[in-house]
């Protein structure tokens, strides 16, 4: 099984039921497989923002929401997490893929990369760091304590995560 | 007509409906005009309104009615393609556009100069998008609700505030009364 497989039946088995995604090239073979998945109802963004208001209406439509975006998208969505997603208690599970690590051929991702945490806990936001494929072990749990907390939980992928995936 | 007026007049048919209610002084109008649990009032976030009441209705199949207002649209054009090119007949877009930042002074935005929010609408693949006066705003949303169609309906009217107070629910109730509502229309 891949990782994008075991990270989509994680979803499933938590009851996600409906997903938004901004593309990244990482995020390329999960948001695919996604987009085929007929248990996720896959509906994409133009922005991350206007992502966050989608998946608050499915919460509030009873569905449980994920996003998949790029960490340059914290950066586009700090007043939607704070005044929507947190103001209101909405659980939100954010998939992101962690542009700017070591292995990164794009010098622009680093800059970003650099502030992507510092600016996760100056939000408050419950944050964890999936490097090695083994650390996704970890996220099934991570599911079950972002929907029975109610807050967005940020999970940072890097691309020695995703390196090798198919 | 002014957004307060537009309001009143249609608020005796959204009374029963599901409302997602733009930031400022739109929710506070409709609160103090006709506060009810299937009422969904954003206290911050300026611009969501559509894509809240668009994830809403892409998940359950009640009538969902989305009030938003020129200035925040102009800040979420990206929603326009999403709901041109997504299902949600039971999804209505009633966008009140009084040409001005209503809640921070009354400052023109560009929708009362030169761009048509609905000419937007419809250049992003959006069908049954209706632009009409003030004084036809609850004919036109009756018809929309009679429908069954997926519809944008942009209401011109007159810029101009009426004295309101704050919304004094906590955000926590507002989300929790708004669920319990969606809920039960949904278990039958």
């Amino acid at each position: 099984m891949s990782i994008s497989e075991k990270l989509i039946n994680d979803l499933i088995a938590a009851n996600v039921e409906f997903v938004t995604t901004v593309p990244c090239k990482q995020l390329a073979d999960v948001i695919e497989k996604i987009e085929h998945c007929p248990r996720i109802q896959h509906i994409p963004s133009n922005k991350e923002d206007e992502g966050m208001g989608l998946c608050a209406g499915a919460y509030l439509g009873g569905k449980r929401p994920c996003i998949i975006m790029q960490n340059t998208a914290i950066g586009v969505t700090i007043n939607s997490l704070v005044t929507l997603i947190q103001f209101y208690n909405f659980p939100l599970p954010m998939l992101i893929s962690y542009r700017g690590e070591v292995g990164e051929k794009v010098a622009c991702q680093v800059e970003m990369a650099i502030h992507t945490k510092g600016l996760l806990q100056q939000l408050g936001i419950q944050t964890y760091h999936f490097h090695k494929q083994k650390d996704a072990d970890e996220f099934p749990d991570i599911l079950n304590h972002t929907f029975m907390s109610r807050k967005p939980t940020a999970i940072l992928t890097d691309s020695n995560f995703w390196k090798g995936n198919k | 007509m002014i957004r307060s007026e537009i309001l009143k007049s249609i608020a005796p048919i959204i009374s029963n409906e599901l409302v997602i209610c733009n930031i400022g002084l739109p929710s506070q109008e409709l609160y103090m005009i006709d506060d009810q649990s299937s009422k969904f009032y954003m206290l911050g976030t300026m611009g969501l309104a559509s894509s809240i009441g668009f994830g809403l209705a892409l998940v359950q199949s009640q009538k969902v009615i989305a009030i938003d207002g020129d200035g925040s649209v102009l800040t979420n054009f990206g929603t326009f393609p999403t709901i041109a090119n997504n299902s949600a007949d039971n999804f209505i877009l009633f966008i009140i556009d009084n040409g001005s930042y209503g809640s921070t002074g009354d400052q023109p935005t560009y929708a009362g100069q030169r761009t048509s929010l609905a000419g937007v609408a419809k250049e992003c693949g959006c069908e049954n998008v209706f632009e009409c006066k003030a004084e036809n705003a609850k004919s036109t949303l009756q018809l929309a609700l009679a429908s069954n169609k997926k519809t944008i309906i942009v209401c011109k009217c007159d810029s101009g505030n009426i004295p309101v107070g704050v919304i004094g629910l906590d955000p926590g109730l507002i989300r929790h009364r708004f669920m319990g509502e969606v809920a039960a229309r949904n278990s039958f």
